[in-house]
């Protein structure tokens, strides 16, 4: 959970210029930025101790035909070439073909990403919708028990391994318990019942009408996503927290406070409608790290998203599906930030 | 809350000693003023319970890393198949794994293997950070926006996956998996680093140094290098904690050290299998990783709010 303290890293934006040309240099840092990751991934390409033309044809291939493969390959020209070659590709979408599916990694990927959306998405939304209200009491009461709990529960968030908690969440609530379902996204009985219309679970059986998949489909997102959430939860009851304690110090609250307004009104109208531009942008970090954190949460589960499939094709030395996995996640990682610079800049007059 | 602490002991005490010293308020020497000022920065600390506590985890890893030996690390190795997984004991104080090694032993001996890991990130990360952070506010300029543009995308890249890639490239193994975390974790050094010498570089003490014929290296060497160190410092026992998750996660896909080590990720997921009848195996390890990062989360927010109060 590296990305915490992002939020107060991120540059401050000079107030002068037009705002058109500000989101031109917005724009520009992303391309900057994505150029960045795509020379990264490339090099990590160049870098693998596997011959990409032996792994093609084989180590006992003639030489002439050694030689016609790496040179259909661009191997033999400058990198800065193969770079530009590798880069069009890109652009157009081409990530190289999986070993092990031999289809287009980005058919692979179109297959998987929408169970990691799903559980991502889940889990922030829980995050949200408790870790808001929590951070705001945590404020309005310091020091009190409430808030001894937010730090408690921040604390457990920023420090616990997620594929332990996976572990012992399995442990417990599936195989004690038996409260909610096992590892995977559906049962076997289940799997296939609903066309698939989005990719998402839950959505194609309420679409389809098929209210026992739906459930089952609750049960085994249950357990994933509410460890997800908490971990979204931690960061976010923080971030508010220490957002609404910086508004509450601030002479208007105590303006409305002696204006007579209720102590209710001046923490959730005053206060809260202050921070929700930054608060925003605290839900969208989030996000993003709840997107790397499946990782290990979707290998726990058997979560068949990007996640799993990134790591499966390590395994598999599959490192095209590896790469365009990275690049995935990292277009994501790129898409949010921007979205969040942008809200600043259209939403918040003062950033003008 | 630091200055009650200090008022407290600001009173007259019945007899002189070297508490009264410390806390002079006309120090008599360099040296004195020095550690006078380390000493109320350590009661400051010490008014914080969770920092102490936080502390007192630290110490610990170090400790039983020191002295693992002692404490029966060499039974890390010894497999024993007619012993496995056997349940927590008197014998096996945490049971026994797959392999009839000692749980107990792996643990006290994965604490070297965790602080071998963190040693190095911190290493690698605190100078590279420093360096680029301070040349790239100090020169100003072009050098400025080439490294910071270069800082800015490495810190807009998801950091597991970059390490993950990163990993499986270069062949898995404990040195790669530390070089990885260290590749995706100085950008945030550098700008703190960066931050701080644009404070600093107008400044008058700076000035006399340039008028001095000092050079830029020797500048930033002696004089603005140590007026970072502390934030620097901050920050990286607030990483530490996320160092550490890293490191266990990349050794729980079985990216980071390789078996036979006993590395508390790996640990975890070689317990996977048997988490249902045999949960000790599993669940032990990563306890033992969740306190340590709870140990430097806990001393890094406590040194925060003592060393760095405008950011607290």
């Amino acid at each position: 959970m590296t990305v915490l303290d992002a939020v107060a890293e991120k540059p401050a934006l000079g107030r002068d210029g037009r705002i058109w040309r500000r989101l031109g240099g917005l724009a520009g840092s992303v391309v900057l930025t994505f150029f960045g990751l795509t020379i990264v991934t490339f090099m990590i390409g160049r870098v693998i101790p596997i011959d990409p033309v032996v792994a093609i044809i084989g180590d006992r291939a003639p030489p002439q035909v050694y030689e016609r493969i790496r040179h259909e390959l661009a191997l033999d020209r400058p990198l800065a070439v193969q770079y530009e070659i590798y880069l069009g590709k890109v652009l157009h979408g081409d990530l190289g073909t999986s070993v092990i599916s031999a289809r287009p990694v980005l058919e692979d990927l179109a297959r998987v990403f929408p169970a990691t959306l799903e559980l991502a998405t889940t889990a922030t939304l829980l995050g949200v919708i408790l870790g808001v209200p929590l951070g705001v009491f945590a404020a309005a009461s310091q020091g009190r028990w409430i808030d001894h709990l937010v730090r408690v529960i921040g604390l457990v968030g920023y420090s616990v391994p997620v594929f332990w908690l996976g572990l012992v969440g399995l442990l417990v609530f599936y195989v004690q318990l038996g409260w909610v379902a096992g590892p995977g996204r559906l049962d076997v009985a289940f799997d296939g019942i609903a066309p698939e219309v989005t990719g998402i679970v839950l959505l194609d059986s309420l679409i389809a009408g098929e209210w026992d998949v739906f459930w089952n489909g609750v049960q085994h997102l249950m357990l994933p996503a509410s460890l997800l959430g908490y971990l979204s939860l931690a960061y976010i009851a923080r971030m508010t927290r220490s957002l609404m304690l910086d508004q509450l110090r601030q002479e208007y609250v105590t303006a409305a406070r002696v204006k007579g307004a209720s102590e209710a009104r001046v923490i959730w109208r005053h206060a809260l409608g202050n921070i929700l531009v930054p608060l925003i942008t605290v839900v969208a970090l989030s996000y993003a790290a709840l997107l790397e954190g499946t990782i290990l949460t979707e290998t726990v589960f058997a979560w068949p998203g990007i996640g799993l499939y990134i790591t499966q094709s390590l395994f598999n030395a599959d490192m095209n599906a590896v790469l365009g996995g990275t690049i995935l996640i990292g277009t994501v990682f790129i898409a949010l930030n921007l979205f969040t610079d942008m809200l600043y800049q259209l939403v918040d007059p003062r950033a003008r | 809350m630091p200055d009650e602490g200090e008022m407290s002991l600001a009173l007259p005490h019945p007899r002189p000693g070297w508490r009264d010293w410390l806390l002079a308020a006309v120090p008599r020497s360099r040296l004195q003023a020095r550690l006078g000022a380390s000493y109320a920065t350590w009661l400051a600390f010490c008014g914080n319970t969770l920092a102490l506590v936080g502390l007192a985890i630290v110490l610990l890893l170090v400790l039983t890393a020191a002295v693992s030996p002692l404490l029966g690390a060499d039974a890390a190795f010894a497999q024993d198949l007619t012993r496995r997984l056997l349940p927590p004991s008197a014998a096996h104080w945490f049971g026994t794994d797959d392999l009839g090694r000692d749980i107990f032993a792996r643990v006290v001996a994965g604490s070297r293997v965790t602080l071998f890991i963190i040693i190095l990130v911190a290493v690698i990360v605190g100078p590279l950070g420093l360096v680029i952070g301070t040349v790239s506010g100090y020169a100003g300029g072009i050098v400025d926006s080439v490294l910071m543009r270069i800082t800015d995308i490495f810190m807009a890249f998801p950091r597991l996956v970059l390490a993950l890639a990163l990993v499986a490239a270069l062949k898995p193994g404990i040195e790669n998996a530390i070089l990885a975390i260290a590749v995706t974790t100085w950008p945030p050094y550098a700008r703190i680093a960066r931050a701080e010498t644009i404070t600093l570089r107008r400044s008058e003490f700076i000035l006399a140094a340039q008028l001095q014929g000092a050079s830029m290296f020797r500048i930033l060497r002696r004089h603005i290098v140590p007026l970072c160190l502390s934030s620097v410092i901050v920050r990286l026992t607030l990483d530490m904690a996320g160092v550490i998750l890293t490191a266990a996660g990349l050794g729980f896909l079985g990216l980071g050290a390789q078996p036979p080590i006993p590395e508390w990720g790996a640990m975890v997921a070689s317990g996977r299998q048997f988490i249902i009848d045999q949960w000790w195996v599993a669940t032990i390890p990563g306890i033992a990783i969740f306190l340590v990062s709870l140990g430097f989360n806990l001393l890094g927010d406590g040194l925060r709010d003592v060393l760095d109060p405008k950011r607290g």
